[in-house]
């Protein structure tokens, strides 16, 4: 089976418009965490998230592209364009004709359906805007990626809640290293802090009303967040040949299901998740330098994802550093295994673990090196990123500095 | 030229994303650069912009009672709909 490396990345999220500003936001500990400027927010229980702040659409598309692209879908474009343009491909010929994109998202194109579903219900119209189908729908995005970039080999959606991302990634990663392509582009994408979206979330009664601080004894529990990640994998042999830079190894994944409860998770779907992702791999528990948790900032996950951790690695979980970036860029729901690639990729490449920032005092449950508050300088040979989704699915992806 | 007629040829030119006065009534939509989806999207401007219900069925857009054959059919067209539906 072929290797596969990442040679692209690309993102829009609250922490910044580009891989670059997100990097640099994470090194600094930096949390986006703000109050919500969406309608209607005076209704809300819950008014906070990490949202894309001053962000015109009219500067990047045209009329008739807002018209038929959500604002997940152009999360997606905005981050495959800059994914895209560091990678340095052309899709023609043979190469596009085996090219696809696997994208994840779990709401689609929610504001379009709270816009669409607010006109007729609660200003008693009659008629929707002709495209909103096709503006709504889960592989939107997708799509508009393959028609933008002639991406012709299989392009798909898939929706797995939290983990959606990273059963994208994995299912790409496989994609590339079966030799089915040369090239996936993947990630996900989510833009889910509309009036309705926070209202569906605030029911669960697990969203913090101020701030996201996982594996603290004071956690108050999650905060959304929006934005895309998106990524090219290219098998490491064709990489080579054309002199790509490669920014990391895709070197193994893993999906479990708990088979339990609907939002409980699973210690045992988790640990399993973990230890076939490092199967998969070919790696050493005590390779692993620096895990991205899912850490959620909910009691649910962080204590279940903690003794995951201690019992799948051993004496390594104390040697190893674990962090979770959705307190700065929040829980981007179906894109946020992307956006914490990045700090894998920031691990492994430039030497330097992400912070858990808004950490205030030891949880004994969760008695890992979370790396509070400040980032960390680190030699990183290998991490893995966890996602553990509503559904009791879980995806953990496993890489290797190149 | 009628009310009708000026706000036509605006929302086509906008749907177009050419000037407006370079929307003459010899011309076809597809002239225009209209296509199939623009057309659908030109129809539903036309219904909030007049307040009106157009009979326009994209699976065969030529069956349809409202003629869309040329830019003054379509004016012809939405000046009889305005006047029997709002009349």
């Amino acid at each position: 089976m072929r290797r596969v490396v990442i040679t692209g990345a690309g993102t829009i999220n609250a922490l910044g418009a580009n891989v670059a500003d997100t990097q640099a936001a994470m090194r600094d500990g930096r949390s986006a965490i703000g109050e919500l400027d969406i309608r209607d927010a005076d209704r809300l229980a819950i008014r906070i998230g990490a949202q894309v702040r001053d962000y015109d659409q009219s500067a990047h598309f045209n009329r008739q592209q807002i018209a038929l692209f959500d604002r997940y879908c152009q999360f997606a474009l905005l981050a495959a364009s800059e994914a895209i343009g560091q990678a340095g491909l052309e899709f023609t010929g043979e190469l596009a004709a085996r090219s696809g994109v696997i994208l994840g998202t779990s709401g689609g194109g929610l504001n379009t359906q709270d816009e669409n579903y607010r006109v007729v219900y609660e200003e008693g119209k009659n008629r929707v805007h002709p495209f909103v189908v096709p503006k709504l729908m889960n592989n939107a995005a997708a799509a508009h990626l393959s028609m933008e970039w002639n991406l012709k080999g299989p392009s798909f959606t898939v929706a797995t809640a939290c983990a959606s991302s990273n059963h994208a990634i994995g299912q790409a990663f496989q994609f590339v290293r079966a030799g089915l392509s040369d090239v996936m582009i993947t990630g996900g994408a989510e833009a889910m802090l509309c009036f309705g979206g926070v209202k569906a979330w605030e029911g669960l009664r697990v969203m913090s009303r101020d701030t996201c601080r996982p594996f603290c004894a004071t956690r108050s529990g999650m905060v959304q967040g929006e934005g895309a990640g998106i990524f090219v994998l290219e098998a490491y042999d064709h990489a080579r040949a054309r002199g790509a830079e490669i920014l990391a190894e895709v070197a193994g994944v893993a999906m479990t299901s708990d088979a339990s409860d609907i939002v409980m998770p699973s210690r045992q779907g988790a640990e399993r998740a973990m230890e076939g992702a490092l199967r998969d791999a070919g790696m050493a528990v005590d390779e692993v330098g620096y895990i991205n948790a899912h850490g959620t900032g909910t009691a649910a996950n962080d204590k279940t994802e903690s003794a995951a951790v201690a019992h799948v690695f051993g004496v390594q979980a104390d040697r190893l550093a674990i962090s979770s970036t959705k307190s700065m860029h929040g829980h981007c729901i179906g894109a946020t295994g992307a956006i914490e690639l990045l700090a894998c990729l920031m691990a492994l490449r430039d030497g330097v673990i992400a912070p858990t920032v808004n950490w205030q005092e030891l949880d004994p449950e969760c008695a890992l090196d979370v790396v509070p508050n400040t980032a960390r300088d680190a030699s990183v040979k290998a991490c893995l990123s966890n996602a553990f989704a509503f559904g009791g699915m879980n995806a953990v992806l496993a890489l290797r500095a190149v | 030229m009628t009310n009708i007629r000026a706000r036509v040829h605006e929302i086509l030119a906008e749907q177009a994303m050419i000037d407006v006065a370079d929307v003459t009534d010899d011309q076809s939509p597809q002239d225009l650069g209209v296509d199939s989806m623009g057309l659908v999207e030109t129809i539903f401007a036309i219904e909030e912009r007049f307040d009106i219900q157009v009979p326009f069925n994209a699976n065969e857009p030529n069956a349809s009672e409202f003629d869309i054959s040329s830019v003054g059919a379509i004016v012809a067209a939405v000046e009889k709909l305005v006047a029997e539906q709002r009349g």
